[in-house]
C-alpha cells in the first residue's frame, strides 16, 4: 500500500507543479467575481445567476484538470522511459494503476475543496447564509463522479496512442452521458430496430454519471439529497470505478510497453 | 537605385497614417454594425436573438427553481409560465397535473435517478422572484425587439417586487425600442393603474394601446386578439370606476366582439346599465 501511496504523492506534487490548475481557477475566480459584480435592476440580492456561473465553471474545470491530468499518466511514463526503472523497483503493474488512480483522484479532491471553497465564500458573502451541507454533498457527488472518470480515462490511456485523443473522446464520452445519458431510454424508444435495441442496451448498461450533479439543489436552495441515497450512489460509483480499473490492469497487464 | 530600409519603413508609415486620417471618416459607415450602441449586437450581429429566447428560457426556469422539461421531455414546446403569470392567470390542478412532465418512472434507474434532481413543481415566491431578473435583463439586451421580455420583468418586478419605479423605468426602454407594442403600453397602463392610482395616465395609455392595435394590418389584429381584449376590459373597467357608465359599456360591446367569453361581459354590461337606470332621474308622480 506504501508503494501506492508514495506513487499517488507524485501524482498530487505534478498536479501543483503544472499550471493548469492555477490559470483554470484564476480564470473561474475573474469571471466569477466580474458576473457577480453586474448589478441588475439596482438589486444587490439577486445572487443564484452568479451560483449557477460559478458552478458551471467549478463542473468545466475540474472535468479539464481530471481528463488532462489521467490521461497523460502512463503515456508520460512510457515516452519518458521512466515506466521501466518504476517496474523494476518493484512495483507491480496494478500497483502503478492504483497509484496513479489515487493521485489523480486525491489531487481533483484537493482542486475540488479550493473551488467549492472560493464558490461558498463568493456566494455567502453575497447571501449571507451557509448550507455547508447542502455544499459538501455537492463537491462529494463531484468527486465521487471524477474517480469513474478518471478510472474510464485511464482505461482509455491504456488503448488510445496519444493522450490528446484519450482526452478528446473522454469529454464526448462524459459530456455525452451528462447530458442525454438521462433521456437515453427514450430516444431509444423513438428509433427503429436495431438501433432501439442498441440504445437501450447502451443506457442499462453505461455508468449513469448525471446522478452525480447536485448543482440544481445548489442553486436553487433546495435542501439536501437523503444520505442514504448519497450513500447508494457512492457505492455505486466505487463498483464502476472498480470495474473500469480492473479493465485497465488487464490491459496495462499485456501492454508491450517497448513500442 | 538602392532604398535604405530604414527610409522605406519611415515612408510605409508616413503613407499607413496618412491612409489612416482619410480613410477614418468613412470606415465608421462601411459597416451596420459599428453603429451599434448595443455591445451584444456588435459582437453578433442578429445571431444574438437566438440566445435571447435561451435566457428567456432561463428566466422560466429559474421561476421553476429547476424543475422545467429538456427537449426530451414532454410538454417542453409548452407557453413559458411567467408569460401566462403576467397575464394574471392563476394555475389550476389540471395545469399543475399537465405540468407533471416527468410522469411515473420508467425504469429502475430513471426511479433512483430522481433523487438527484429537482422533481418537485413549485414556483418562485416571497421576493425570491427577483432572481429571473438577470435572464430578463439579458434577454432585452440581446434581442431588444421581443416584447414579452419587458412586459413579464415589470410586471414581476411591480406585482412581486413592489418596486414600480424599476417597472416603469423597463417598460419605458422597451417602448423606445419597440414605439408600436400595444402589449407594453397595456402593461404601462396597469402600471398607472395599480401601483401609481393614476387613472387618467392609465387611459390615456390603453387609448393608445387600442389605436395602435387598430393601426395594424386585420391579419395581425387576429393573432393578438387577447391583449386587445384585456386593454379594452380594463379601460371598461376603468371607466365604470370613474362613473362614465357610457364609455364602459362601449368598451365592453368592443370587447364582447372578440371575447371567448361573451356571457360574462354581458353580464358586466347588464351592471353597468342597471346602474346607469338607477341614476336616472325619477319623474314626480301626479298628486291628482
Amino acid at each position: 500500500m506504501n508503494k501506492i501511496f508514495t506513487l499517488a504523492g507524485v501524482v498530487i506534487k505534478e498536479l501543483y507543479r503544472r499550471k493548469d490548475f492555477y490559470v483554470l481557477f484564476v480564470l473561474t475566480a475573474v469571471l466569477t467575481l466580474a458576473a457577480g459584480a453586474v448589478n441588475f435592476f439596482r438589486d444587490e440580492k439577486i445572487v443564484r445567476y452568479v451560483k449557477d456561473i460559478c458552478l458551471l465553471l467549478i463542473w468545466i474545470s475540474s472535468l479539464v484538470i481530471t481528463i488532462v491530468t489521467a490521461a497523460r499518466q502512463i503515456p508520460a511514463e512510457r515516452e519518458a522511459r521512466t515506466i521501466f526503472p518504476l517496474l523494476a523497483k518493484p512495483v507491480s503493474r496494478g500497483q502503478v494503476i492504483a497509484g496513479k488512480f489515487l493521485g489523480c483522484w486525491f489531487a481533483t479532491g484537493i482542486a475540488l475543496v479550493v473551488f467549492y471553497f472560493f464558490f461558498a465564500v463568493i456566494t455567502g458573502s453575497k447571501e449571507q447564509t451557509w448550507p455547508v451541507l447542502t455544499y459538501l454533498e455537492a463537491a462529494w457527488m463531484q468527486w465521487c463522479l471524477l474517480a469513474i472518470v478518471i478510472a474510464l480515462v485511464l482505461l482509455g490511456s491504456i488503448y488510445f496512442a496519444a493522450p490528446s485523443s484519450t482526452s478528446t473522446i473522454s469529454f464526448i464520452v462524459v459530456a455525452g452521458i451528462l447530458l442525454v445519458g438521462g433521456h437515453l431510454h427514450v430516444i431509444a424508444l423513438q428509433q427503429p430496430e436495431p438501433m432501439q435495441t442498441v440504445l437501450t442496451f447502451v443506457y442499462y448498461l453505461m455508468p449513469h454519471l448525471e446522478w452525480f450533479y447536485l448543482s440544481d439543489f445548489v442553486i436553487y436552495d433546495f435542501g439536501r439529497v437523503p444520505l442514504l441515497k448519497i450513500a447508494e450512489a457512492s457505492v455505486y460509483a466505487a463498483v464502476w470505478t472498480e470495474i473500469l480499473l480492473l479493465l485497465a490492469w488487464l490491459g496495462f497487464r499485456r501492454k508491450n510497453l517497448t513500442t | 537605385m538602392k532604398i535604405s530600409p530604414l527610409l522605406a519603413l519611415t515612408a510605409l508609415l508616413a503613407l499607413a497614417i496618412t491612409l489612416a486620417l482619410g480613410l477614418a471618416p468613412d470606415a465608421a459607415g462601411w459597416s451596420r454594425r459599428g453603429k451599434s450602441d448595443n455591445v451584444f449586437a456588435l459582437m453578433f450581429g442578429d445571431g444574438r436573438k437566438l440566445f435571447a429566447n435561451q435566457f428567456f428560457t432561463m428566466a422560466d426556469v429559474y421561476f421553476h427553481s429547476g424543475y422545467y422539461p429538456s427537449i426530451f421531455d414532454k410538454n417542453s414546446g409548452e407557453q413559458k409560465e411567467i408569460i401566462s403569470a403576467s397575464h394574471g392567470r392563476k394555475e389550476t390542478e389540471e395545469d399543475e397535473k399537465n405540468e407533471d412532465f416527468l410522469g411515473k418512472p420508467r425504469d429502475w434507474i430513471d426511479a433512483f435517478g430522481r433523487n438527484f434532481k429537482i422533481a418537485q413543481h413549485t414556483h418562485l415566491e416571497h421576493g425570491n422572484e427577483r432572481e429571473i431578473l438577470p435572464w430578463l435583463r439579458l434577454a432585452a439586451d440581446l434581442d431588444p425587439q421581443k416584447v414579452e421580455t419587458y412586459t413579464v420583468g415589470a410586471f414581476f418586478l411591480r406585482e412581486h417586487l413592489n418596486r414600480p419605479d424599476q417597472a416603469e423605468t423597463f417598460l419605458r426602454e422597451g417602448l423606445r425600442n419597440n414605439p408600436d407594442s400595444y402589449e407594453i403600453l397595456f402593461e404601462l397602463g396597469r402600471l398607472y393603474r395599480e401601483s401609481s392610482h393614476d387613472a387618467d395616465r392609465a387611459r390615456n395609455v390603453w387609448e393608445l394601446g387600442v389605436r395602435k392595435f387598430l393601426a395594424q394590418p386585420l391579419d395581425q389584429q387576429k393573432d393578438n386578439k387577447l391583449v386587445f381584449e384585456e386593454i379594452v376590459v380594463n379601460l371598461a373597467h376603468l371607466e365604470d370606476e370613474a362613473g362614465n357608465y357610457g364609455t364602459a359599456i362601449h368598451w365592453l360591446q368592443t370587447a364582447l366582439k372578440l371575447s371567448p367569453n361573451p356571457t360574462g361581459l354581458q353580464k358586466q354590461i347588464d351592471a353597468i346599465q342597471k346602474k346607469m337606470a338607477a341614476l336616472l332621474p325619477v319623474a314626480p308622480a301626479k298628486l291628482y
